[in-house]
C-alpha cells in the first residue's frame, strides 16, 4: 500500500536500527519517551525494542487520551446517559473505560443508557439534527488532534442554530502533560519522542521550551520507520549535547502546525483554570472547556454537572504508567485481574494504551508464569 | 394466477401487496394473514416435497451415516450489502457449519423474527434469496417458523437457520485433533465480507468493489476431503476472523500457532480499508472461507487441489501449530518482528452475521 508500506520495510529498519547501535556511546545510556500512546502501539507492534541496542531505553508517556482521563469524568459521562436521558455520542475508545461502581459507558448502555458509538463528531451532529426532541451530548476527549473536529462541530451547530445539541469538553494539551511528566524530574529521561499528529494542528514550537532546557524533542510519524529515524535523531542530539526541537515528520507536518484548526479552537474554546488528569494531578492551564460564547453548548452548564474526584481502583497503577514510573507489567493487577477484556484501569482499555499494548502485542516476550492447573 | 402460483382464491381472496406492503402484527397472529404469507411467500419459494406436507414439523427418509447439526442465528444489519443478503448468508453459513465436519449437508429449518413495519417486498426479496442459494447448494428448506414483534423490538428482519448433514465415511475433523507441526492453510482472501458489511454502515459509508464472500463450502470441503482424508481440522473464520478462529483452535488443541503476515491473502483494497478505519484484517469476518489443519506433508497437494475449485482459488499455506504451553497466536511480522495476534474486542463493528 503505497505511503504506509514505504515506512514498514523491515530491511530498512535494520539499517537505521544498526546506525543507532553505530551511533551509542558505549558510556551513555539513553532514555527516551515516548509521549504518544500510538507510539507506543507502533514500538509494540513491531517490537521495535528488540531491535535497538541495550543502551536505549523507551518510556511510555501519557499521551493516550482515555487513559489520562480520571474516573470522576467518566462518571459524569454515564451520568449524563442515565441520568438527564440524553443521547451519549463518544469515540469508540471511551465505551469499555471503567468508572466507579464497575461501571463503564457500555455497562450504562446496556442498563438502558442511550449511548452510541461514533467516527466522527459530524455524526453526534447528525443525530442531533434527527432527534430534535432529545438532547444530544458529544463526549468530547483527546488533545489536540480530536480538538479541531469538535471545534468545527461546535461552529457548525451554532451556525444551524442547533438547540439540542452540546458538547462535553475533556479536550487536553500536550505540552502541559509533557511539563508536568518532566518537571517531576523524578525520571532520567535524555530525549523526549513528539507527537506527529499533535504538531500537525500545533506545530513544533510549543515544545521549545523543553529544548531551551535541555531536554531533545523529535517530532515523529506513526511508521515503524519514523520512529527508528527519530530515535536516531535524538541519539545525535545527546550525543552532540546540543538540545533542539526537529521535525521528522516533514512529510506531514508544516512547523507551524495547521493555522485554521488553532483559530477554530480559538474561536469555540478557552482554557480551563485546572483540569483533573489520571495520573498527573490537578494541573494548571492544561485542558480546554468552551468560550463564553459558545457557552450554550457547554453541557457541564446545560446539565449542571459537578466534577468530583473519585480515587483509581486499588492497586491499578494506571497512574503510574502514564507518568512512565512503571513499566505495564510491574503492576500486580497486569494480565491477572486486568486483560483488555475485563479492563480494571485505562491503560488496558484504549487502542493507545501502554498496558493494553504490552498486553496484545508483546506478552509472548514476557517471562513465563507457571500455569494454572483446570478442571 | 403467476404473481402467485400457490394462491388458493377462496381462502385469501386479495393477493398480498408485495408492492408496497409491510409485515404488521397480523402476519405472525396465528390468522389468515400468517396463513397466506407462509402459503404464497415461503412455501411457493422454498418449495419441496417435505415442506409441502403442512405439518408442523418435517418427515424425511432414514439418512445413511451419523447425523450432524448445527444452528445459527443472523441479526446482520444493513440486511442487503454487496455480494449477499441476511437470506443468502442464513443459507451459506448454517451450511458451512454443518460442512465444517466433513458432511454433506442435506435439510435446512428457517425461523423468521419480522419486525413490523418490514416491506413485504424487502421480505420477498430476502426469501427468494435464501431459496436460490439453498437450491444452488443442494439442500432444501423443509420446515420454518414466522414470528411478528412490535416495532422497535427486532431490527427489520432475524433468521435462525439449522442444518442437518450426514457424515458418511470415518471422519474425524475436530480442533482437537490438530498436532504440533500441523500446517495452516486459509481457502483465500481474508477480510472480504467485515469490509462490505461496514462499507454500507450508517455513518461510516465509504466507496469500495470489496463484496461479500459469503459462499457455501461444502463442495470445496469434499473435494478436500476426497484429495486428503487425513485433514485434522477445519473450522471457517466467521465472527472475529481469522484471529479468533485461531485463538479458539489454540485452546481447543492445547497448542500455539504461528502464521507469517506476508502469507495470508488479503485484497489491497480490504487492507486499504482497514488501515484507514484503524482495525487489523485479521479480526474481520469471513462468510465464505475455511481454515485446514493437515499434517505439513501433504499441505502443498492439497492447497493444489483446493486453487482448482471455486471459493479455493486463493489458498494458502499462512502457517503452522506448534507447541506453545502459552497457546498463543503468533504472527511473523513482514517488518521482520513477532507479535502476539490476540482476540479482537468486537463492540466496534457493527453486526456482521
Amino acid at each position: 500500500m503505497r505511503f504506509s508500506s514505504e515506512f514498514r520495510d523491515g530491511s530498512l529498519a535494520r539499517r537505521i536500527a544498526a546506525a543507532i547501535t553505530a551511533e551509542c556511546r558505549p558510556d551513555r545510556s539513553y532514555s527516551f519517551m515516548e509521549f504518544c500512546g500510538g507510539h507506543t502501539h507502533t514500538i509494540a507492534r513491531y517490537s521495535l525494542e528488540a531491535m535497538l541496542p541495550a543502551s536505549i531505553r523507551l518510556v511510555h508517556g501519557p499521551g493516550c487520551p482515555v487513559c489520562v482521563l480520571p474516573v470522576g469524568r467518566i462518571d459524569s459521562g454515564i451520568e449524563l446517559a442515565r441520568d438527564h436521558g440524553v443521547i451519549l455520542c463518544t469515540y469508540g475508545d471511551m465505551m469499555r473505560v471503567p468508572g466507579s461502581q464497575r461501571l463503564s459507558l457500555l455497562k450504562a448502555k446496556a442498563a438502558g443508557g442511550d449511548i452510541r458509538m461514533v467516527w466522527s463528531t459530524l455524526d453526534a451532529l447528525k443525530i442531533a439534527q434527527d432527534n430534535p426532541d432529545r438532547e444530544v451530548v458529544f463526549f468530547a476527549i483527546g488533545f489536540e488532534t480530536t480538538t479541531p473536529p469538535t471545534a468545527m462541530a461546535l461552529k457548525m451547530a451554532k451556525a444551524q442554530g442547533l438547540t439540542n445539541f452540546s458538547v462535553f469538553c475533556n479536550h487536553v494539551r500536550t505540552p502541559s502533560a509533557m511539563r508536568a511528566v518532566l518537571q517531576g524530574g523524578s525520571l532520567p529521561l535524555e530525549g523526549v519522542i513528539g507527537p506527529g499528529h499533535v504538531s500537525a494542528v500545533i506545530g513544533i514550537e510549543p515544545y521549545e521550551e523543553f529544548s531551551e532546557r535541555g531536554m531533545p524533542v523529535v517530532v515523529a510519524g506513526f511508521e515503524p520507520l519514523d520512529l527508528l529515524q527519530a530515535i536516531l535523531m535524538l541519539v545525535r542530539q545527546v550525543n552532540e549535547e546540543t538540545p533542539r526541537v526537529e521535525n521528522a515528520y516533514v512529510r506531514a507536518l508544516p512547523a507551524i502546525g495547521n493555522e485554521k484548526a488553532q483559530a477554530a479552537i480559538a474561536e469555540t474554546m478557552t482554557l480551563r483554570k485546572s483540569f483533573e488528569w489520571r495520573g498527573l494531578g490537578t494541573l494548571p492551564d492544561s485542558a480546554l472547556r468552551l468560550a463564553d460564547d459558545y457557552a450554550e453548548f457547554d453541557a457541564e452548564l446545560r446539565f449542571d454537572l459537578p466534577y468530583r474526584t473519585v480515587p483509581d481502583p486499588k492497586s491499578c497503577a494506571c497512574a503510574e504508567v502514564v507518568r512512565g514510573i512503571r513499566q505495564p507489567q510491574q503492576c500486580p493487577l497486569f494480565g491477572r485481574t486486568c486483560t483488555p477484556d475485563n479492563p480494571i484501569g485505562s491503560c488496558m482499555v484504549s487502542s493507545e494504551g501502554g498496558c493494553a499494548a504490552h498486553w496484545l502485542y508483546g506478552r509472548h516476550q514476557l517471562p513465563e508464569e507457571p500455569r494454572k492447573e483446570t478442571a | 394466477m403467476t404473481a402467485h402460483p400457490h394462491r388458493n382464491r377462496d381462502l385469501f381472496p386479495r393477493p398480498m401487496d408485495l408492492a408496497g406492503g409491510r409485515v404488521d402484527l397480523t402476519h405472525g397472529g396465528g390468522g389468515r394473514a400468517m396463513a397466506q404469507l407462509i402459503s404464497e411467500l415461503f412455501a411457493a419459494a422454498f418449495a419441496n416435497p417435505y415442506l409441502a406436507q403442512g405439518n408442523d414439523m418435517a418427515v424425511m427418509p432414514p439418512v445413511t451415516g451419523r447425523l450432524v447439526m448445527s444452528t445459527d442465528g443472523y441479526v446482520v444489519s444493513p440486511i442487503f450489502f454487496p455480494g449477499g443478503d441476511i437470506g443468502s448468508l442464513a443459507v451459506h453459513g448454517t451450511i458451512n457449519d454443518v460442512a465444517m465436519s466433513g458432511a454433506r449437508p442435506l435439510y435446512l429449518s428457517a425461523s423468521f423474527i419480522l419486525e413490523e413495519g418490514l416491506l413485504l417486498a424487502e421480505l420477498k426479496r430476502v426469501v427468494e434469496s435464501m431459496a436460490d442459494a439453498a437450491k444452488k447448494a443442494g439442500v432444501l428448506i423443509v420446515t420454518g417458523d414466522t414470528k411478528v414483534v412490535e416495532r422497535g423490538k427486532a431490527d427489520g428482519i432475524f433468521i435462525v437457520t439449522t442444518g442437518i448433514g450426514s457424515l458418511q465415511s470415518d471422519l474425524n475433523i475436530t480442533g482437537e485433533r490438530i498436532r504440533p507441526g500441523d500446517a495452516i492453510i486459509v481457502s483465500g482472501t481474508i477480510g472480504d465480507h467485515g469490509v462490505a458489511l461496514l462499507s454500507k454502515r450508517e455513518n461510516l459509508e465509504f466507496e469500495t468493489t470489496i463484496e461479500s464472500d459469503s459462499a457455501p463450502l461444502h463442495g470445496l470441503i469434499g473435494t478436500m476431503i476426497e484429495a486428503e482424508p487425513d485433514i485434522h481440522c477445519l473450522r471457517d473464520p466467521t465472527r472475529g476472523g481469522l484471529a479468533a478462529t485461531l485463538n479458539e483452535l489454540a485452546q481447543q488443541s492445547d497448542l500455539g500457532m504461528i502464521i507469517d503476515e506476508d502469507a495470508v491473502p488479503i485484497r489491497q483494497a480490504v487492507r486499504g480499508a482497514c488501515e484507514l478505519l484503524g482495525i487489523d484484517p485479521l479480526g474481520v469476518a469471513n462468510e465464505g472461507k475455511l481454515i485446514a489443519f493437515c499434517p505439513s506433508d501433504k499441505a502443498e497437494a492439497l492447497v493444489a487441489v483446493m486453487r482448482d475449485q471455486p471459493f479455493g482459488e486463493n489458498a494458502a499455506i499462512i502457517g503452522h501449530a506448534q507447541p506453545d504451553p502459552r497457546r498463543l497466536v503468533r504472527l511473523r511480522t513482514s517488518f521482520g518482528s513477532e507479535r502476539v495476534v490476540e482476540w479482537f474486542n468486537g463492540e466496534q463493528l457493527p453486526r456482521i452475521c
